[in-house]
Order: structure tokens, then C-alpha cells, then sequence
């Protein structure tokens, strides 16, 4: 912790400029250090800037016993709900005019905690819509060069062994208004909330795979989902035998409607759309079959003009979703900083955070578990001065990727690139405490 | 069982696995037989080399009525886009500073253009099309991107042979072994 103490800003703790403090403080055998910091300044929080929330205790206890202890509470529910305090934590719906079924809904990452994306709130992408299925009636059929042409039921499936894996997913198209050349100024969740976290459970696709007798020429799996635009890509064989999941279950529930129930593909690490939901469909081919979402669609434009496809792995990523844009820092004092880092090459080995706009760089604290293909929740102490800052996080992987600048990401593709953004990002905050998304 | 059995039986099990890298757990292999009846129901996709391709066939001549009346209203009269994107224009700007990225300059194949209108187009009624329908408003797609001539008949056998502008311009990220 000795490059800890190179402190630019001056004061104790820092581990960076701006204010950027330790992480032990965050442990309890941090007390000394956190006794000093809490000594001369208070812990603060972000709050909604419209919403004009207290940012502080209220001023006085409410006089006596609540009235809510005064009489019987509500009922049992069947399946319980949020609170009704917390109905503006939603996705947010972005679609087609003339197709709604053709679109988006954005995860709500600025309202979230943690590395569990709730049933209810975790990203959509569908191409016509959510197509409603009877199990009774659903068939994934595998074909193609197999040894063994085969269907399966739900009922059958529920038989097969199977695993549970906490597994991000993101869409290939999260965070494109990155590309913009002006930066869009909206929450985080409203631009970079195509990715949600959850626990997939089901059978391992290898199961399966090898009981039709995939052939050894199948270097290639077309995977067609039954939903109205019957969505299909292509997927590497070897990737679904490794470590592919056709999973049944989201977060201990059967998966929801909108995240491909009956039965969907996780393929851990790659990017939304190789995990095709309500699939109905394996064939097992040679060579990729070239459908409209893996050639006109989730492929990178190059200045060359040539295209990269195919790539699925999702590059590593991190942003702060507290705080960030919406939210108001009511005052100078001590804030926690907390986002969320992930890479679809492994696990999350180290999160820096900046707050001088990436001139000094602070390692953030990793909350466990630290998993393979899995959000990684960081958390970072931050002695706010009141003066203007820029906060950024980047992460490193375990096999050791960097997430990119925003100028090295452009330089590596193109600013007509649409897909696959996963630069730094960055929060302009003002001397009033406003924060803003820049580009620094 | 002896080793040597053992380690035979283990080669054995590699062999037979194909692009299997995992040892995933054996299941109750309850998979039931699919006969090629069924599967040719159920089995919808046109691939590169054409195979899937349905008998029928269109010329861009035909396929301008059936785009007038099932695709205009989203895509334009002519293919320049409305609330859905444009399918028309921009060969050769891709390596430009503003590159327009058509089905005409820059999807690879023919046969996904077929594959696609064919699975979900139009977006109110999916797989609604007739295969002449599907042939045809292909055919007048490319026509209008000025790769097939007006009378130009598209079928199973013609439509893989098309050379689209911008078939040899992606580069393939993932590597498979």
C-alpha cells in the first residue's frame, strides 16, 4: 500500500488524486483510518437530483410508534411484489414505432445494488416481441450432422442433471451511444443497461450434444429461437460443448417470458445474442450459416471498411452507477463509490478507480465473489472537496485485458463502429455537486 | 477392469466426441428420435450454399407488387427507409468517412436476405410469404441495389450463385479450431 500514500491531493489515506481514499477503510481493520476520515468529515450519499429526497437524516424522530405497528399488516401474497415506494425502479422501454415488439428495455442499473439483476428488471432485446409458450407443446430439436436426430421435451429435461452458474449477459449493442461524438446525458442504466446478471440453471448443452452424437466436422451449431422472427445465429460448437447451458431456471424460478421461457441458451462470456431464447432449435453444421444478426447486424465496421464478425467474447468493461448521471452530491464529504465490472474472458482481477479524469488511479475494493463470466461489484472511498471532478473506473481481467480509452477504442475500430463498446467511462461532477457524462 | 482396458475405453470415449472438450455428465438420454419428416417441418433456415432453399422462384418484375404492398409502408417506396432501415444504396462507401450499410452493400449472402424475409418479414405475419412471394421480393431488393437485372429469375439454384458486393468483407474475430 506504499504507492498509496503518493498522494497528490494531499490528506489521509489518499491512494490517488482527487481524493481518492484507501479501500481498507471499507474493513474494519481500517478503523484508525476510517476513525480519522469519519473525524473530519461525514459520509455522504448521491440523491436523485429531481426528486429533491433529504440527502441526510431527517431532522427529528417522527414523534411515537409508527402507525403502521398500530394494526394487522397486509396479508400473505402468492408471489410478492416491490415495495410501492420503489415504483420508479423499472426498465426503461425503448421500440419501433410501427413494430413494438421490436426493441429494447433497459435495465435500471443506476437504481440496483449488488451483482444480481432481479427477474423483473433484467435487460430485453427482442426482435418481434414475447412470444407466449406452453411448455406442454415445446420441442428443442437437434439435428444436423449428429449421429442421433433428436427432440426433447420440458418434462424430459427436468430429468437431466444439471448446473447453476451466475453469468452476466450483455447485448452486443449495450453502450452505443458511446460512439456518438457528443456524449448522451442520461442515466446509466438508459444507455449502458443492456446487461443484467443472474443465475442460470439447466442442463449442460454437452449433455445433450453428445447424446445426439454431434460429429466431429460440426464446428459450428445454428441456434434458432421460436419467437415471431424465428432469431438464429450461429455458434462455435466448441464453446457450446465447453461450457454451454441450456437453461430453464432464472434466479431459482423457471426462466420469465421475456428471457426465453421455456428453455434458452447461456453461453457464458459471449455477447446476447449467441444466448438465443425460446430456443426450439440446434443444428449442427460445418460452417457458420450466415443469417441477417451475425452479418448485418452485431458486426463492427472497421475505417477500412472491412467488418469484424463474430466477435462474440465480451471485452472487459466497468462503469459507476453511483454516482452517476441524475443523481447530486448535496455536499463536500466522504462518498462511496460503487459500480460494476465484468469480462467475458474470465474474472475481474483488478478495478482502479480516477477521479482527476485518469491522470491518478486508486484500486477500488472487489466485493466477493470475484466469479468467472459474473458481474464484480467494486466499491471505492472518495473525499469529495467540492471542487470539479472526473470519476472513470477501469478494469483489468485475469488474462489480462485492459479496458480501453474512448480514443483507443475509436482508433482500434471506427466512429461509424455501433457495436461492442466497452471504453471508459466518464462522470464530469461540478462544484454544485451535478454530475454529467464527458468524454475525457 | 484392467488399465489397459481402462485407458482403451477412455480413447474410445475421445474419439467418439467430436468438438466435445468437456466431461459433461451423462443424461438419462431421453431424447426421442426425430424422423426426417419431421425435422424437413421444422428445419427453416437457408444456408450459404443454398441448401434449405425452397422449389419456386421470382423476378424482381413480380416482386415489385409484393414490395409495394407488404414492405413499402416501413422500408419506403424504393427501399430508402422509413420507421424500419433502408435495404437500398451504398456500394462502395463502406470504406468511406460515412459508410451506408445496406442489404445491397453489405450483407454477404443473397440466401440470408432470403432466409430472413422469408422467417421474419413482414414483422405483422412472419413466414405469411409464398416462396414466389419470398423469391420475388428478393429478387426486387437486389434489383433496386442494381445486382440483378428486372427480369432476372431467382430460385434454388440461382439465388446462392449471386455475388454479393461485399461478400469477402468480414473478418472472422473468433477463431475456430
Amino acid at each position: 500500500m506504499k504507492r498509496g500514500r503518493r498522494t497528490q491531493a494531499g490528506g489521509e489515506g489518499n491512494v490517488a488524486g482527487g481524493g481518492l481514499i484507501d479501500r481498507r477503510v471499507f474493513l474494519g481493520a481500517g478503523g484508525a483510518l476510517a476513525g480519522a476520515l469519519a473525524g473530519a468529515l461525514a459520509w455522504q450519499r448521491p440523491v436523485w437530483a429531481e426528486t429533491g429526497e433529504p440527502a441526510g437524516p431527517s431532522p427529528a424522530m417522527p414523534p411515537g410508534v409508527p402507525a403502521a405497528m398500530l394494526a394487522p399488516g397486509k396479508p400473505f401474497s402468492n408471489y410478492g411484489q416491490p415495495s410501492p415506494f420503489e415504483k420508479r425502479v423499472i426498465r426503461w422501454i425503448s421500440a419501433n414505432s410501427e413494430v413494438p415488439g421490436n426493441g429494447i428495455s433497459w435495465c435500471p442499473l443506476h437504481d440496483l445494488e449488488g451483482i444480481v439483476t432481479p427477474n423483473g428488471l433484467h435487460y430485453e432485446r427482442h426482435h418481434n416481441g414475447v412470444p407466449e409458450i406452453d411448455p406442454a407443446r415445446h420441442r428443442l430439436l437437434i439435428h444436423g450432422m449428429v449421429a442421433r436426430p433428436l427432440t426433447f421435451d420440458v418434462a424430459s429435461l427436468l430429468r437431466y442433471p444439471m448446473e447453476s452458474r451466475l453469468v452476466f449477459i450483455e447485448c452486443g449493442g449495450n453502450s452505443n451511444a458511446g460512439w456518438n461524438p457528443e456524449p448522451i446525458q442520461s442515466r446509466v442504466g438508459h444507455f449502458h443497461g443492456l446487461v443484467s446478471c443472474a443465475e442460470w440453471t439447466g442442463v449442460p448443452l454437452a449433455t445433450l450434444l453428445s447424446e445426439a452424437g454431434i460429429e466431429k466436422d460440426a464446428k459450428w451449431i445454428l441456434a434458432e429461437g421460436s419467437d415471431p422472427s424465428a432469431f438464429s445465429v450461429s455458434i462455435p460448437a466448441k464453446k457450446a460443448m465447453e461450457d454451454g447451458i441450456l437453461a430453464l431456471y432464472q434466479n431459482g424460478e423457471k426462466l420469465r417470458p421475456e428471457n426465453g421461457y421455456p428453455m434458452r441458451l447461456v453461453l457464458p462470456g459471449f455477447e446476447g445474442t449467441s444466448h438465443v431464447k425460446w430456443v426450439r432449435r440446434l443444428k449442427a453444421v460445418k460452417s457458420p450459416v450466415m443469417t441477417r444478426d451475425e452479418t448485418a447486424k452485431y458486426t463492427d465496421i472497421l475505417r477500412s471498411g472491412k467488418a469484424r464478425q463474430f466477435a462474440f467474447v465480451i471485452e472487459p468493461k466497468s462503469l459507476i452507477t453511483a454516482p452517476s448521471p441524475g443523481m447530486k452530491l448535496p455536499g463536500p464529504g466522504l462518498y462511496q463509490i460503487s459500480g460494476l465490472a465484468w469480462t467475458g474472458h474470465g474474472k475481474v482481477a483488478k478495478v482502479e478507480v480516477s477521479a482527476d479524469g485518469g491522470k491518478t488511479w486508486g484500486d477500488a475494493a472487489l466485493q466477493e465473489p470475484v466469479l468467472n463470466y459474473c458481474f464484480t461489484r467494486f466499491r471505492m472511498a472518495w473525499r469529495w472537496d467540492g471542487g470539479e471532478a472526473v470519476l472513470q473506473s477501469r478494469v483489468t481481467d485475469d488474462k489480462s485485458n485492459v479496458q480501453p480509452t474512448r480514443e483507443a477504442l475509436i482508433a482500434a475500430r471506427s466512429p461509424n463502429d455501433y457495436f461492442h463498446y466497452n471504453a471508459i467511462v466518464s462522470w464530469g461532477v461540478s462544484p454544485e455537486g451535478t454530475i454529467a457524462h464527458v468524454y475525457a | 477392469m484392467s488399465m489397459r482396458r481402462a485407458a482403451f475405453l477412455s480413447l474410445l470415449a475421445i474419439a467418439a466426441c467430436g468438438p466435445c472438450a468437456s466431461a459433461a455428465p451423462e443424461g438419462p438420454r431421453l431424447g426421442r428420435a426425430a424422423s426426417a419428416e419431421e425435422i424437413a417441418g421444422w428445419d427453416i433456415g437457408i444456408e450459404p450454399d443454398g441448401s434449405g432453399l425452397p422449389a419456386g422462384s421470382g423476378t424482381a418484375e413480380a416482386g415489385a407488387a409484393v414490395y409495394a404492398v407488404k414492405c413499402a409502408s416501413c422500408h419506403g417506396e424504393r427501399g430508402e427507409g422509413l420507421s424500419a432501415e433502408e435495404l437500398v444504396g451504398g456500394i462502395g462507401t463502406l470504406a468511406s468517412e460515412t459508410p451506408t450499410m445496406t442489404v445491397g452493400s453489405y450483407w454477404p449472402y443473397a440466401t440470408t436476405l432470403f432466409d430472413y424475409v422469408r422467417r421474419a418479414m413482414p414483422p405483422a405475419a412472419p413466414l405469411s410469404l409464398s416462396n414466389d412471394e419470398v423469391y420475388s421480393v428478393s429478387a426486387y431488393i437486389l434489383y433496386l441495389n442494381t445486382i440483378v437485372k428486372a427480369d432476372d429469375e431467382l430460385n434454388a439454384k440461382t439465388l446462392p450463385q449471386i455475388e454479393m458486393p461485399n461478400r469477402d468483407g468480414f473478418i472472422q474475430i473468433y477463431k475456430v479450431p
